[in-house]
């Protein structure tokens, strides 16, 4: 909640901040400033950098405040960490009281736990001492070096000078005292607003741990194996379907026959999602290779089925009449206007398809694999490595990101007339 | 002498609901070598059926036609149609457009290359050549289908409004350009077009047809196609004579088109 609120609050911020100094810089007073209607013109929409690299940075702020990072300036409050004490009073059967001090020694996360040295204290209550690490809470049994136990008819009637029962919770400096129905205390040092790391481990553990997955590897393979691996698979799989895909589109194009035969199968397997197939294909073809590529092979053939059958489809009348008009046989027709006029199409497809088959192996790889990005982190999540597992999830997240990226740019090398014709 | 045998031509298309539509009834026809004509007639008159049956797009149910005594039986690169737009291949750029004609005939860039650049200079799209179609204005794009054309060197240019999508000036523009390859290719030449004036102008020949069912209902001879060649096409558009046939055809769409409108009208009550 308070992310959220913060995160909302940082974009606020950032814009206006932003429009303050761009408005400073650049005195625009002419008349091009009022030139374009941009609001419900789309194409006058263009992502502002500033706000792209504005975003990215708060994000990595936020968790790096949130994480304790050494990387970052800010940090929220964290959880307590030393040494603190609270006192409680003992009441006897025959009604006398007496009290003592808990001294608790709260040890940052991973480090040893040590006890406070502490007297014992006079009367029939014994002064205790514990320790805790950070995040976590302790069980005290106060009553344990007690001349006079819970078993003897004692109880703790008070902590702090507050009247406590079972089930009270009595907030104390740097924590909370919590008395168990069977009266024994329970200390709770403040957590503060920090995540504990096996939640959300800080940015440069993060990278502490691709540095040492990229030298030493993980489960028998080096980082650029896992990966490898990972990407070849997409792309043997994506390979595979278009190489069946693209003719079969083509002929679901061209003929009624083909479309008529085809047109039940691919209509019902493209709602079909990839994901679904892994039980079957695992049945079929096992674990290995062979099922993760066959498992791909289908996520890809229908999406490059449809989008060639599209682009056939899509081919402008006039466009044929015009080759026909000027002598093209219907050989030439398909060569030259047909297939040339499906690509910007087919290349959609094949967009799509590399973000699905991607998609697909890391889900494929995190059901059963001896290697690759989904395989590396499942078994760190397994581990409770979750430095690992949010690095394997950046990782993802940056190879798909770049797949998309150079598919874009493939496609304005290769069919630059898309979308102007 | 090549001559395009237009011989009792009709058309029937069934709608597949038992009913059918006669877009062409018992339409004769003979164009000569050179000959101009342009086809007027109100929407749904059947000029683009016509055009397309004589490009060989689709088979007449009644009649023949034949070019040069060899009955058409389909397209063929012996005659060429300038579509309105979009027919352009947007994957080439300008002169490979340009080529696709010679390049689809099997003949080597050597022997048409030449000539290639010589219609890219008459339409005036030499600077042009290496432009992506998408680069080009609408205007352009057509000087490049009629470059496209005649690139192929066909008997019959059949154009199916070739300027209708253009704005007012470019489009007097390629009038003149139009009159201009006409002369000089001497070819034959049917133009449809929805704009009286544009009918007058560049038609030797002047075709009206009628709707419901397609037919001719009158044809005109008219000069100032060949006055048009060498004068300024505003000049002639003051001729009194102009003037007089452009109201006597307007008038006679104007009449079908309101007795369309009334036969549907009848139709649906």
């Amino acid at each position: 909640m308070i992310v959220l609120i913060l995160y909302i609050a940082i974009f606020i911020g950032a814009f206006f901040a932003v429009r303050f100094v761009t408005s400073r810089l650049i005195n625009r007073h002419d008349y091009t400033s009022l030139k374009t209607v941009t609001f419900g013109d789309e194409s006058a929409v263009m992502p502002n950098r500033w706000a792209s690299f504005l975003s990215v940075l708060s994000i990595f702020l936020l968790w790096g405040a949130f994480t304790n990072s050494n990387w970052t300036p800010i940090h929220m409050p964290g959880p307590f960490v030393g040494d603190t004490q609270f006192t409680y009073v003992m009441e006897a059967p025959d009604g006398s009281r007496d009290d003592a001090t808990v001294s608790v020694r709260v040890t940052p996360t991973g480090e040893p736990k040590s006890k406070i040295e502490t007297e014992s204290g006079d009367g029939f209550a014994k002064n205790d001492s514990v320790s805790v690490s950070a995040f976590r809470s302790v069980l005290i049994l106060m009553d344990k070096n007690d001349e006079i136990t819970r078993k003897d008819g004692g109880k703790v009637v008070e902590v702090n000078g507050i009247s406590i029962s079972p089930g009270d919770r009595i907030e104390i400096e740097d924590g909370l005292v919590v008395m168990t129905s069977k009266g024994s205390l329970n200390f709770i040092p403040e957590a503060g607003l920090q995540m504990e790391p096996v939640w959300l481990p800080p940015p440069e553990s993060v990278v502490d741990r691709l540095g040492e997955i990229w030298g030493e590897g993980y489960q028998n393979f080096t980082l650029v194996e896992h990966l490898g691996w990972s990407l070849l698979r997409v792309v043997v799989g994506f390979l595979l379907g278009a190489i069946i895909g693209i003719p079969l589109g083509y002929a679901m194009g061209l003929s009624n026959w083909f479309r008529g035969w085809f047109d039940p199968i691919v209509e019902f397997m493209r709602p079909v999602p990839p994901l679904a197939l892994i039980p079957l294909v695992i049945i079929w073809a096992g674990i290995g290779e062979t099922g993760k590529i066959i498992l791909l092979f289908l996520a890809s053939l229908w999406i490059m089925t449809i989008a060639a059958r599209a682009g056939v489809s899509g081919v402008k009348i006039t466009k044929v009449h015009a080759a026909y008009s000027l002598g093209a046989s219907k050989w030439q027709i398909m060569r030259y206007v047909i297939a040339p006029n499906s690509l910007p199409e087919i290349f959609t497809g094949a967009r799509v398809a590399m973000g699905v088959c991607w998609g697909t192996v890391v889900a494929a790889e995190l059901v059963a694999a001896e290697k690759g990005a989904g395989m590396m982190i499942m078994v760190a999540s397994r581990f409770q490595l979750t430095d690992i597992v949010l690095m394997g999830i950046i990782l993802i997240g940056g190879i798909g990101y770049a797949i998309d990226i150079l598919m874009r740019k493939a496609e304005d090398y290769l069919v630059p007339w898309k979308g102007k014709g | 002498m090549s001559t395009l045998l237009i011989d009792d031509v009709s058309m029937r298309f069934e709608l597949g609901n038992g009913e059918h539509v006669q877009a062409l009834q018992n339409i004769s026809l003979e164009l000569k070598t050179g000959e101009l004509m342009s086809v007027l007639g109100p929407s749904g008159c059947g000029k683009t059926t016509l055009l397309n049956i004589v490009a060989g797009f689709m088979a007449p149910t009644e009649g023949k036609l034949t070019l040069n005594d060899v009955q058409i039986t389909g397209p063929s690169a012996q005659r060429g149609m300038v579509f309105q737009q979009g027919a352009l291949f947007d994957w080439m750029d300008v002169r490979e457009n340009v080529s696709f004609g010679p390049k689809m005939a099997g003949k080597k860039p050597a022997e048409y290359s030449e000539k290639v650049d010589h219609l890219l200079d008459v339409v005036g799209l030499q600077d042009f050549k290496k432009k992506a179609i998408y680069e080009l204005s609408g205007g352009m794009q057509q000087r490049v289908s009629l470059a496209r054309c005649l690139a192929n060197d066909p008997d019959v240019i059949l154009m199916d409004e070739p300027l209708g999508a253009l704005d007012a000036l470019t489009r007097e523009k390629m009038q003149s350009l139009v009159l201009k390859l006409w002369k000089e290719t001497g070819k034959t030449i049917i133009l449809i077009t929805h704009s009286v004036e544009e009918a007058l102008l560049l038609g030797e020949r002047l075709l009206v047809m009628a709707p419901r069912p397609g037919r001719i209902h009158k044809e005109y001879k008219l000069p100032f196609a060949d006055l048009g060649v060498d004068a300024d096409l505003r000049e002639i558009k003051k001729h009194a004579d102009f003037n007089d046939t452009r109201e006597e055809i307007l008038t006679m769409i104007w009449d079908m088109e309101e007795e369309i409108m009334g036969r549907t009208d009848g139709d649906s009550k």
